[in-house]
């Protein structure tokens, strides 16, 4: 398998300026909030059969990965109805990673998450296919089909990017400003939002999460439900108490084929209840910490990124 | 650089599955299905009584538990074996002292090795379902199908010969299949499999040799998967599976039975410090008002097609 889809290579990718933590401009959610929170949940679809890539495998199995695939098949027939019955209970509205191709394979989970309110970002045609060896025109493709399959669907205008599977070209974040998306979900150095170098036009990193998803607590850490919940409210109640200087962002990023597992969603209700309860967060969507963030903060951090060091 | 257009191609991206194993559907949809007796959780007990030849075959693929270390690797080959001989008779005894029937995954070679085993399984009323022929017998496409055919008769055949019954129910190693395996199961008469993860109640599968029932066998819920790869103690175990029958339970309520598949393996829950925690497990079960302990072939049979 092909180690290098893109040439040349380069060390520093250039996507951010380094922004110390300290003494920032002081953010203020509405409500004057010190922390946003959103959840997102990946309504996912996996294909048992996909063609290769030749930079990534898909299955680590001959197709078909009985267990790969089926567990994940169990979040549109199972975990996606229990998971979102327990964030409606609790007043969280999903910010949807979506494989926009599960418009068309099971547009009811489609259909129950527009009706829920639920705001849409793309996650790519499907999980199974990636950005790898994409050229210009190619990935460009896969971001008008989201834009209009997502729109068809539930007449939304999507705004926001998480590649399909973490699968980046260094073209990309160019061409999300390009074509009309505010906010990527693609980079991890913050639990802030702030500016992205682009071409063109203006795209913001929204703080999404690997260290706190779903996935990466129990395949990664290997969490136990009620340890993955208790990280989850420690999380939040560093960020809370950090927000009151300059506003914070957590995200949940969940996939419902693991936190709708029986054993697993109680537990995580009772985080839902805790953060709905403390009365400090600002429970939102992605779509609307972008829009905030874009007309009150963006043009401040901007200049303060240009503040030589030493001031 | 570029892909092959191709891949930018979906011929299968259409309404439904991207197969046509089984058709979509939302649990929470479903008519409600009502267990025996009124209950709202069945807890099915899916036993691994498994026989791992101390050369591995690797075709296709080496089974989970299975030898690691060079030749002859006495370790995993004798732990492997106290399962079946220690660990699966403390099991017996825990299901016995709460009175529950369940079903136990039999490789073949368990019943042509160990008769003895069986006659006690089949004594305590337990189901004997087919676990293919030993630990060698992993199934993943690339197997021909005349082998896998001849796999599925042999494993169905020598359980029968055995108990005197012919299995109902199947399980692959590691829940791997083929293209071929749905077919070829209902071809040989098995009622039920138990390797698709996809949902929380038994469901049908149509293959071209007839319809067979899916009961999914959550891998999540295993005692390989929270005790062994995810590294979680016993009573950690043990809380897990609560939550998952509270919240089971709950739902049941509202929405008709639930299903509570645990599939347990002698050689890890069966081992002395963790066999109180497992047996403390069943005992809470059985207290529990709206639990129900079936085997395989009941929780298919109560299910509504």
């Amino acid at each position: 398998m092909d180690k290098t889809p893109q040439t040349p290579l380069v060390n520093d990718p250039g996507l951010y300026d380094f922004r110390p933590y300290r003494d920032r401009h002081p953010i203020r959610w509405p409500g004057d909030k010190p922390i946003a929170v959103w959840i997102s949940p990946n309504l996912e679809f996996y294909e048992i059969d996909p063609p290769a890539n030749p930079f990534r495998k898909s299955w680590t199995k001959p197709h078909p990965d009985v267990v790969g695939y089926s567990h994940r098949d169990y979040a549109n027939r199972v975990g996606h109805w229990r998971m979102a019955e327990v964030m409606e209970r609790h007043g969280f509205t999903g910010t949807v990673s979506l494989s926009v191709a599960l418009c068309q394979h099971h547009p009811e989970v489609v259909e129950n998450a527009n009706a829920l309110g639920w705001e849409f970002f793309s996650h790519g045609i499907y999980n199974t296919r990636y950005t790898y060896g994409m050229d210009e025109a190619q990935e460009r493709a896969i971001m008008e089909d989201s834009v209009r399959t997502v729109r068809e669907a539930t007449g939304q205008r999507i705004r926001g990017w998480l590649a399909p599977a973490l699968t980046h070209t260094t073209r990309t974040m160019d061409l999300l400003a390009e074509m009309g998306f505010t906010y990527t979900c693609d980079l991890y150095h913050d639990d802030q939002p702030g500016p992205v170098h682009v071409a063109r036009g203006r795209l913001i990193s929204m703080p999404y999460s690997l260290e706190v998803n779903d996935h990466y607590g129990f395949a990664v850490y290997n969490m136990s439900p009620r340890e993955y919940a208790d990280t989850l409210i420690r999380q939040y109640e560093r960020l809370a108490r950090e927000g009151e200087a300059s506003g914070t962002v957590m995200c949940i990023p969940l996939h419902s084929y693991l936190i709708g597992q029986p054993h697993r969603i109680g537990p995580f209700e009772e985080v839902l209840r805790h953060i709905a309860a403390d009365g400090r967060a600002w429970i939102t969507r992605a779509g609307d910490i972008a829009q905030h963030f874009l007309a009150h903060d963006y043009d401040a951090v901007t200049a303060e990124t240009a503040r030589p060091a030493a001031e | 650089m570029s892909l092959d257009p191709s891949y930018l191609e979906y011929p299968r991206r259409r309404r439904g599955m991207d197969h046509d194993l089984y058709p979509w559907s939302n649990l929470f949809d479903r008519p409600a299905v009502s267990w025996p007796g009124g209950k709202g959780v069945a807890v099915c007990v899916v036993i691994s009584l498994e026989w791992f030849p101390l050369t591995p075959a690797d075709k296709p693929f080496r089974a989970p538990g299975h030898m690691q270390t060079p030749f002859p690797d006495y370790r995993h080959y004798t732990s492997r074996d106290y399962g079946t001989r220690v660990g699966f008779y403390r099991l017996l005894d825990a299901f016995a002292a709460v009175g529950a029937k369940v079903s136990v995954a039999v490789n073949a070679a368990i019943a042509q090795r160990y008769p003895a085993v069986i006659s006690e399984i089949i004594a305590a009323g337990h189901e004997i379902i087919a676990h293919s022929t030993d630990m060698n017998g992993t199934i993943a496409t690339g197997l021909e199908e005349e082998a896998e055919r001849a796999l599925i008769g042999t494993a169905l055949d020598v359980l029968e010969q055995a108990t005197g019954t012919r299995p109902a129910g199947w399980l692959s190693i590691a829940r791997s299949q083929s293209w071929n395996t749905p077919r070829l199961l209902a071809e040989a008469g098995v009622r039920y499999m138990c390797d698709w993860v996809n949902d929380d109640l038994p469901y049908a599968m149509r293959t071209a040799a007839g319809d067979i029932m899916n009961l999914p066998l959550s891998h999540e819920l295993s005692d390989r998967q929270i005790v062994n790869v995810l590294q979680q103690s016993a009573d950690s175990y043990v809380r897990q599976i609560q939550d998952a029958y509270a919240w089971l339970d709950q739902e049941s309520r509202t929405y008709g039975g639930r299903l509570l598949p645990l599939q347990v393996t002698p050689y890890i829950l069966g081992l002395p410090y963790r066999i109180d925690a497992f047996d403390g497990l069943l005992r809470w079960l059985k207290d529990q008002d709206n639990a129900w302990f079936a085997t395989g072939s009941e929780v298919v049979g109560a299910t509504p097609r």
